[in-house]
């Protein structure tokens, strides 16, 4: 399997914080990795340096043969990759076609990859003229995923996205990721839903204080209690 | 939100039209005051001219404090450039200008128009590479480089064309008024309305019906989210301030008109009465503007004419009250 994504040696310096402190990584293609670890471990700050919206201040970052550390974000999204921040960031004063408009960078929008996020988000269907700002938390949710989808992307970047939404919701965003996955995509998520995690990460890499400490397969790491306990602080079964 | 079922009709979206309902009551409110309907009907039209003379200058601010997050103090400055550059295709067909013929007026008065508008918005190029540029997202030092800016610009008109004031007269065919009945509504006027509603609904066009301005609406909210949807923000921000210092040269040609002279601080009163508008309106907003200016306007006109010692005050009251009203403003578009 080859690697999408890869970083080598990556500081990330914000202010007078050191955040990221070496970190290595690789994403190989076609799978999803999970991104894990304990609040302010790293896990928002590495994908906000994969996407250039912080600048490492060393370290190589690599998506296929380009190296993209020194790459503007808009030239970064242009290579290929999708970014679902933590705050969802829809545009609350467009509507949601508009922001799916803007999101197909490349031309009009697709009615056949619009039926398909349809199928699993009917109420972006519902609200389709409605702003986006008027949406409930979830819609909003699915609205940003949607944005990062509605063309093909070769890796997305997916920053906590089932953060404060009811279970029927994470189930629902749950079977939409998996058939993403089931596409092909290349995904990187960071996840603190465990159940989540487990339903649909291939590779795991555990972060603590700015760096890699753990990295190999989710099930394994899913089959191994004491080893979640150790690395996160409490296994995946009381966290469902 | 409540869910709707799959066959349910699309819901509408909801208008807030309250702030387009407060000059309309405003200047109902105002008639028993004035008394008179012919004074009224004047007032409302000199503030209906006036409010789109500010929103046609303030309109470029707006976006540029809602989009790019600059303070721009130095605005005034492309007011009076586009004012003075327009001197120099007036005065040499001052003959044009005199003569009673209104196609004639027009083709001295449109060039020296547009004239005005690529000059100030060459400058903004200028300001925007040379002075902004360095200081993005450094407020204090926003206001420092800006300000001198517009010093530098102020004392280089002086240095150009002296200190004294230069008369700017309306063309022939602009002069005098409209009569209906007992009202007289100044020609200019009408033409600064009319000017004014078109650039409003040419912005209004741009920002809901193409992606330009679908991006410069998602700009304002988030500009980061547009960067990582791949589309380049800082070429953007260059052009909204250039559109934006090009339309306030457009202002300052028709300020000047209006009260037919030129100076170097002209645009000194206007910038305050301009800064106003862009916070009543709710920053970044091109609707809240609009409302803004007229608002501003008929405080102006009315309050001059029913209260006058009131009327330097007038519109920080009117400002004070928006604000405990809305306190991001009539439209609230930025979280800033």
């Amino acid at each position: 399997m080859t690697d999408l994504l890869k970083l080598s040696g990556v500081h990330t310096h914000i202010g007078r914080y050191h955040i990221l402190q070496g970190i290595d990584l690789t994403v190989p293609q076609g799978q999803v990795t999970m991104l894990l670890g304990r609040n302010g471990a790293g896990k928002t700050t590495t994908l906000r340096t994969i996407m250039g919206l912080w600048q490492a201040s060393s370290g190589e970052i690599s998506l296929g043969s380009e190296r993209i550390e020194r790459r503007a974000t808009p030239d970064i999204a242009r290579l290929g990759v999708g970014y679902v921040p933590e705050s969802m960031a829809v545009f609350s004063d467009l509507t949601v076609k508009e922001n799916l408009v803007l999101a197909a960078r490349d031309g009009p929008l697709d009615d056949s990859q619009l039926d398909w996020i349809f199928g699993f988000f009917p109420a972006l269907r519902r609200f389709w003229l409605s702003r986006a700002g008027s949406l409930s938390g979830g819609q909003k949710q699915m609205l940003s995923i949607a944005r990062a989808i509605i063309e093909p992307r070769k890796l997305l970047l997916i920053d906590e996205p089932t953060k404060g939404l009811a279970p029927a919701i994470v189930m629902a965003l749950i079977e939409c990721l998996k058939e993403i996955k089931r596409k092909g995509a290349t995904i990187l998520l960071v996840e603190q839903n465990f159940f989540a995690a487990r339903e649909l990460g291939d590779n795991v890499l555990v972060m603590d204080n700015g760096t890699i400490v753990h990295r190999g397969e989710m099930a394994a790491l899913a089959a191994d209690v004491p080893l979640q306990e150790r690395l996160l602080g409490l296994s995946l079964e009381t966290h469902q | 939100m409540t869910e709707l079922a799959a066959n349910d009709p699309l819901p509408k979206p909801k208008r807030d039209i309250a702030p387009v309902l407060l000059p309309v009551a405003l200047a109902l409110l105002v008639i028993p005051l004035i008394g008179s309907t012919s004074s009224w009907l004047t007032l409302t039209a000199a503030s209906l001219a006036m409010g789109m003379m500010i929103f046609i200058m303030a309109s470029g601010l707006t976006l540029v404090f809602g989009l790019m997050d600059v303070l721009n103090f130095g605005h005034g400055a492309f007011i009076a450039v586009g004012a003075y550059v327009a001197t120099l295709v007036l005065a040499p067909f001052a003959a044009s200008i005199q003569a009673d013929s209104l196609w004639m007026n027009l083709a001295v008065l449109a060039p020296a128009a547009l004239l005005s508008m690529a000059v100030s918005g060459a400058l903004g190029l200028v300001v925007e590479r040379v002075l902004i540029l360095p200081v993005y997202g450094q407020h204090l030092k926003q206001i420092l480089m800006t300000t001198g800016g517009l010093i530098v610009a102020e004392q280089t008109l002086y240095a150009l064309w002296g200190p004294q004031i230069i008369p700017m007269p309306l063309p022939a065919s602009l002069r005098g008024s409209f009569i209906l009945g007992d009202v007289a509504i100044a020609k200019y006027r009408v033409l600064a309305m009319l000017i004014g509603l078109a650039i409003f609904i040419a912005i209004q066009l741009v920002l809901n019906r193409s992606k330009l301005g679908l991006l410069i609406r998602a700009g304002v909210e988030n500009r980061e989210m547009v960067e990582a949807l791949g589309y380049r923000i800082r070429r953007l921000f260059l052009g909204v301030f250039m559109t934006g210092s090009a339309l306030a040269g457009l202002g300052g040609v028709m300020w000047a008109l209006y009260r037919e002279q030129v100076h170097a601080s002209m645009s000194d009163d206007l910038t305050v009465l301009i800064f106003i508008v862009v916070i009543i309106g709710g920053l970044g907003s091109i609707g809240g503007c609009f409302i803004g200016a007229i608002l501003v306007a008929m405080v102006a006109n009315y309050g001059g004419f029913l209260v006058p010692k009131l009327a330097l005050v007038s519109n920080i009251l009117l400002m004070v009250a928006i604000l405990m009203w809305r306190p991001r403003g009539l439209y609230a578009v930025t979280s800033r």
